[in-house]
């Protein structure tokens, strides 16, 4: 190597796009091979799944190729013993390169932005006869309100339980402080604001128990308020809703 | 005895202390008993008002304010003898110094101290999380940890080391003699240890435990010990703002002659652009936490839903400063890695202007990105898009730098050693923090991850491998110019690897478990996520016993180090041409500059200019043979 001068000409280039492609292809395959998401519990879930994919399809590259030039560069031009005192190639700029660098990632970026933009759209479009349900935080507890189907107060519970495949919006409130509406295997997520209700949407289509965690700094309870989604069929939530609401005639009664 | 009370030092700012306690005290009884509130002596409204008083009182004790007081009262003024610049033993960093040097060791030193109880906090925090479930600390002692963790690192770390290195190195850098207001400057660093006593100190009445983010209503309506954050916070912030305009005024004003802003080294342009923030930003985080005081203390209910309070507005307010700051934290950090890079690389910088530019893109740009903190909070939906956008474009003008700087390296004559280590770690570090960020503007994936473990990941990347790693390589760079010995290169580079490696393996764990579904901010998780914590939980001790192998260095070698010259790393940039450390007003003549800070690999090239001593000062740079072949860039 110390024969060589540190010239940089169009071998080296070469030499290090080959470096880059072969370390992207496979920093790409690790990153996708890695199970990075809790199990996918509603339609929502895998369109965010299938963004984050491609973000790290986009991503791994642009950070090998960083990491390739540290490194080759390193390699390549560092200080031989004899040049101590020797200075690097005066080089100033390029116009056209800078252009490159400039106009290439904000084309890539704004892209992504599209991507994400009509991903978000179809994560969070109405459907026809959504189930609504009141998601009410305090500290360190949730509660949810269902609609009486027999009309009169409505059905509360501690426990989420949703149907397989039908969508539900949920109105979100709070007591007292800041909480956050989290269900990871559903990937969606809102704020619980005092003063306001936030909404979100989500339809389950994956039956089983799921943790609802808080996310939002809420007090000296915050890690430990937790509930349960349990996405069930449609038979199951009849059942259990018939047995709610016998529960609530018999307290009113 | 009596001499010693009335002179400025620590006699007289222990006497004023006790002065504030009874100050705070006859008001707070006073107050209360005019207004028939029982009983008259009341610890917290004397604890409050203390807080806000005891800190000015001890300002005044120590010396801060003793020559306005004189001027404001009439006396006539002290002759300048220039008593209280420089620093002729240690004892002297201990007092109220004008010089700029000295205030920028003490910058330095300061915030080092704060970053070794940040860490140490942090360490317990990994102690406790280390198994799933309450071994060390209950849960409000746990949100104090984390919230004492950031606030120290953010506000009496990251932001003061930054103007630290700045104080010390920008006048050289420009050729001036001083900072322009330099009894400004000794208060903006006074300030600072009042923040973080204060801060540490939250812990004898039970630590603020809101996060840094002290979203109201969960500060407004916590224990006392969330005021020692939220004033304390208004010191760190003044002393901020006191500072960036110092430097604002001293880099437009005293400019060496010949240096004009396009010959400016990249460390004066990237503190230049920070100032510009600090000094437009900074009033607002000042102004969420005088929200929230008003609502503890007098019952505001700016922040109180059921009294017509708006919630959201606390995050915007908060967000449009704690946004830009997150540039605040590391634009200076561009700026060291720009002349470490181009020193070590023995190579101009390459696109310097499109590097100043990306500068000035990144401030305006700051302010356009804050609601992407909000994107789950429940403001209006229709804002999240415009915000993903702005956010996913501000990664352009930071793309130039990075391109830029691999560039720079590309034919130069690479030393590596252990600042250029450093700023190599964190051109890698760095780009993996920013692609997490673009991640994290992607509107549908965030909805995900945030609060997630994976925001924990992404400002660690971008805090940590970004910012520390630039402040490390700066102190290294600089570390013979501000002592005058040489560190040690050996332990330096030991120090490097076991912090680049440690770092990684803390931290990036934490974006898987993230997208698994652990929240930020908990002091207990579900079993799945053990393994992961414990790894990380081992791997953060020794990122923690990391630090000391950089303490030990930098103590030893400060104190017995090898001698060192001038110019050890053959810069060109003004701090360099000076010796080591520099005279007490840093120039003995003036310098005139002739040509580009980075002209490496030019032949003949030359950055200043200094007088012959010898001849007259005049014309002396006239008769220097300013061969600039190739300063127009």
């Amino acid at each position: 190597m110390t024969e060589e001068t540190p010239s940089g000409g169009r071998r080296s280039l070469a030499r290090m796009l080959g470096i880059g492609l072969v370390a992207s292809v496979l920093g790409v395959g690790l990153g996708l091979a890695i199970d990075w998401f809790p199990v996918q519990a509603s339609t929502q879930a895998s369109t965010i799944d299938t963004l984050y994919d491609v973000l790290i399809a986009v991503s791994v590259p642009i950070f090998v190729l960083v990491s390739v030039v540290v490194l080759y560069c390193v390699w390549r031009f560092r200080a031989r013993p004899g040049q101590e005192l020797e200075d690097g190639a005066p080089i100033h700029g390029d116009t056209r390169l800078e252009v490159i660098w400039t106009a290439l990632p904000a084309v890539l970026l704004i892209a992504l932005c599209t991507y994400a933009f009509v991903a978000l759209d179809d994560i969070e479009a109405a459907q026809p006869d959504e189930r609504r349900i009141r998601v009410t935080a305090q500290q360190y507890a949730w509660s949810f309100e269902y609609p009486n189907p027999r009309g009169g107060e409505p059905i509360r519970a501690e426990e989420l339980v949703l149907v397989e495949g039908e969508t539900v919006r949920f109105d979100i409130r709070a007591l007292d402080v800041i909480h956050s509406f989290w269900v990871p295997a559903f990937r969606m997520k809102r704020d619980a604001v005092p003063g306001i209700t936030t909404q979100l949407r989500i339809t389950p289509n994956r039956r089983g128990r799921y943790p609802v965690v808080c996310a939002e700094l809420c007090g000296l309870g915050h890690a430990f308020m937790r509930a349960t989604a349990n996405v069930v069929s449609r038979q199951e939530f009849d059942a259990w809703m018939a047995q709610q609401t016998q529960g609530t005639q018999e307290r009113g009664g | 005895m009596a001499m010693k009370l009335r002179a400025p030092g620590w006699y007289r700012a222990t006497a004023f202390v006790g002065l504030g306690v009874l100050f705070a005290l006859g008001l707070t009884s006073a107050v209360r008993a005019a207004s028939g509130l029982d009983p008259v002596i009341a610890g917290e409204a004397w604890l409050l008002v203390g807080l806000i008083a005891v800190p000015l009182f001890f300002l005044v004790g120590i010396g801060c304010f003793d020559y306005w007081f004189r001027w404001a009262a009439g006396k006539p003024t002290v002759p300048e003898d220039h008593s209280s610049h420089g620093a002729h033993s240690w004892r002297d960093y201990f007092r109220v110094n004008t010089d700029h040097k000295v205030i920028g060791i003490q910058y330095v030193v300061t915030s080092f101290f704060f970053l070794f109880i940040g860490g140490a906090v942090a360490m317990i925090m990994r102690a406790e999380l280390a198994q799933p479930g309450t071994q060390i600390v209950d849960g409000q002692t746990f949100n104090g940890l984390f919230s004492v963790h950031a606030a120290l690192l953010i506000f009496l770390f990251i932001i003061p080391v930054f103007a630290g290195l700045a104080n010390y190195v920008i006048p050289l850098m420009i050729g001036a003699p001083d900072m322009a207001f330099p009894r400004l400057n000794a208060l903006s660093f006074w300030m600072l240890p009042v923040a973080g006593t204060m801060m540490v100190a939250s812990f004898l009445v039970g630590p603020f435990a809101s996060g840094w983010t002290a979203y109201a209503p969960l500060s407004t309506t916590q224990p006392i010990g969330q005021m020692f954050f939220t004033i304390g916070v208004q010191f760190a912030g003044a002393s901020s703002i006191a500072t960036a305009l110092n430097f604002l005024v001293t880099i437009i004003t005293m400019r060496a002659p010949g240096l004009s802003f396009f010959r400016l080294p990249l460390l004066v342009w990237a503190n230049f652009s920070t100032s510009l923030l600090v000094v437009i930003a900074t009033p607002f985080i000042a102004a969420s936490q005088f929200f929230v005081l008003l609502d503890y203390g007098l019952g505001f209910n700016f922040f109180s839903a059921s009294r017509n309070g708006d919630v959201l507005m606390y995050q915007h307010v908060f967000w449009f400063y704690s946004h830009p700051a997150v540039y605040i934290m590391m634009l200076p950090g561009f700026g060291i890695v720009s002349e470490i890079l181009a020193v070590k690389a023995r190579k101009p910088i390459f696109g310097y202007r499109m590097m100043a530019f990306s500068l000035l893109a990144i401030v305006v740009l700051g302010f356009t990105v804050w609601a992407h903190h909000m994107f789950v909070s429940g403001m209006q939906d229709w804002i999240r898009v415009p915000m993903m956008v702005t956010t996913a474009i501000i990664a352009v003008p930071t793309g130039i730098k990075i391109f830029s700087w691999l560039a720079t390296l590309w034919r130069g004559v690479l030393h590596i050693d252990t600042p250029m280590l450093f700023a190599l770690g964190f051109l890698t570090m760095f780009t993996l923090g920013g692609i997490s960020g673009v991640a994290l503007a992607m509107l549908p994936f965030v909805i995900h991850v945030s609060d997630s473990y994976f925001i924990v990941a992404h400002i660690h990347y971008v805090l940590f491998g970004g910012s520390l790693f630039t402040v490390y390589a700066g102190v290294y760079y600089w570390f013979p110019k501000m002592t005058g010995r040489m560190y040690d290169e050996t332990l330096g580079k030991v120090h490097f690897w076991v912090t680049f490696i440690m770092f990684n393996v803390t931290f990036a764990p934490m974006h898987l478990v993230g997208i698994e579904g652990m929240p930020r901010r908990v002091s207990d998780y579900p079993e799945q996520f053990a393994s992961w914590n414990l790894a990380i939980s081992v791997a953060s001790i020794f990122l923690g016993l990391s630090t000391l192998i950089f303490v030990y260095n930098m103590v030893s070698s400060w104190v017995g180090g090898p001698k060192a010259t001038a110019n050890p790393w053959r810069a060109l940039t003004l701090e360099w041409q000076v010796s080591s450390p520099p005279p007490i007003f840093n120039f003995d003549a003036v310098p005139t500059v002739v040509g580009g800070p980075y002209e490496y690999g030019v032949p003949g090239a030359v950055h200043g200019v200094f007088p012959d001593p010898d001849k007259d000062g005049a014309d002396a740079a006239k008769q220097q043979p300013a061969t600039t072949p190739s300063v127009a860039q």
